[in-house]
């Protein structure tokens, strides 16, 4: 019994290698989708000097804030590629069947999706912090609250995403049903950068960021695995 | 694989009553065809075996004990092939054959080619005709050793040489003592096989 268990655990190892690698592989043979959200991003932000004018006091006053909102909203651009395409072609019933746990399965899928979404916006946030000319601190807080906050924004989307998989309207709905949830990781993702740039003191934002992210990691797979179910029957 | 029975099996979809009193009774070797109109719930059937839908009534034993055909003790026994070939487009037929077959615990070395696609190796899923996708997830039944097979019109759009090459994979399956269960509307046929017959 022990052997057989031994087995199953290695063989779920290497599926779940083989689900990390297939999707990595995805992601960059379709890197046009995989850059929708970070392009977005860019554009959207370079247009706010241009529509609000170019004065520092302006931008440094609403730039943190309108970087989170606009990478809420990234993110939410490249959650329907999560499930929605295994699902058409009949890829999540194999994975169902695979004897991989359908949770593990979800944090597989969600951690190449943050690769190819929140990490890029963390990765391009020091240069957007400078064109909103936000103080020198948001050069490390802009990016270590979007590094707290991304994951949990990609996870609570996976729940979104699974729950309206197969309706038509399915992602202006999951926009409306994941847009509300996404509010607390704004309103402590803009905290800490604030409270970075003012010099308040911003560790109990970042702590709250970090939280909210664990809670979201040890749930959001369930409820996405049992969302998912529902969409194959 | 040992004896898989079904007794008391009921389900409805929408509404509409599909089966009920459904039984049947396999021993290892045995191949039983789904036939019936469109409609009458062979698919429903495959899937409620396979685990994505659950019956309304009704229990599936293996070897006398009642098993949950959504748990992953079940369904790492087994290969389903349902309508949609869970293939990658933008993955090359390679790298789609080893997906599966890694995802399914199977070794990596194919030695075997049953579906004759390995001229087709390094073509992009998307550039593949209907029958040729078809061959390839039909490739996985034979990519790890799994006792039962589930099958769902599994000789849609292949040509009579890929219907021979897939009864003859069913032939050697039923030999080496696995079942296959199959819904089929006459392209692919079984020998000395059961039939139960839905939508009466």
């Amino acid at each position: 019994m022990n052997e057989v268990n031994r087995v199953n655990g290695m063989n779920g190892m290497n599926g779940a290698l083989a689900l990390a690698r297939r999707d990595i592989r995805l992601a960059f043979r379709s890197a046009g989708d995989s850059l929708l959200g970070v392009i977005f991003f860019l554009v959207s932000l370079s247009l706010f000097p241009l529509g609000v004018g170019a004065s520092a006091d302006v931008l440094a006053r609403i730039g943190s804030g309108v970087i989170w909102v606009l990478a809420l909203l990234a993110v939410l651009l490249t959650l329907d590629r999560l499930y929605e395409s295994d699902l058409d072609d009949g890829s999540l019933e194999l994975l169902a069947l695979s004897g991989l746990p359908l949770e593990i399965v979800v944090v597989i899928k969600c951690a190449v999706h943050w690769l190819t979404s929140g990490l890029l916006l963390v990765l391009v946030s020091p240069l957007l912090a400078i064109l909103m000319s936000l103080p020198a601190d948001a050069l490390w807080a802009l990016p270590l609250a979007l590094l707290l906050g991304t994951p949990t924004l990609t996870l609570v989307g996976s729940i979104g995403s699974a729950l309206l998989l197969g309706s038509r309207q399915g992602s202006v709905l999951t926009a409306l049903l994941v847009l509300p949830l996404y509010i607390p990781v704004l309103i402590f993702g803009v905290s800490a950068v604030d409270g970075a740039i003012l010099g308040l003191g911003a560790k109990a934002p970042f702590l709250i960021l970090a939280a909210m992210q664990l809670a979201a990691l040890a749930l959001a797979p369930f409820a996405t695995a049992a969302g998912l179910r529902l969409a194959m029957e | 694989m040992l004896p898989l029975e079904a007794s008391d099996l009921a389900l409805g979809r929408n509404g509409r009553i599909l089966f009920d009193n459904l039984a049947f009774e396999l021993a290892p070797g045995d191949g039983l065809l789904l036939t019936g109109p469109n409609g009458s719930g062979k698919s429903s059937l495959l899937r409620l075996l396979a685990g994505f839908i659950r019956p309304h009534a009704g229990e599936i034993r293996l070897d006398g004990r009642p098993v949950d055909p959504s748990s992953s003790d079940f369904r790492s026994q087994l290969h389903f092939i349902g309508h949609a070939n869970a293939i990658k487009g933008r993955l090359t037929v390679r790298e789609n054959l080893e997906f599966m077959t890694r995802l399914a615990g199977g070794g990596t070395g194919h030695a075997t080619d049953p579906f004759a696609i390995a001229d087709l190796f390094e073509r992009q899923g998307r550039f593949l005709s209907a029958g040729q996708r078809r061959r390839l997830a039909l490739s996985r039944l034979l990519s790890a050793p799994r006792p039962l097979w589930l099958l769902d019109e599994p000789g849609v759009g292949l040509d009579r040489a890929s219907i021979d090459r897939l009864q003859r994979a069913i032939r050697d399956h039923r030999a080496a003592g696995g079942i296959v269960i199959a819904a089929s509307h006459g392209d692919v046929a079984l020998e000395q096989h059961l039939v139960l017959e839905l939508g009466r």
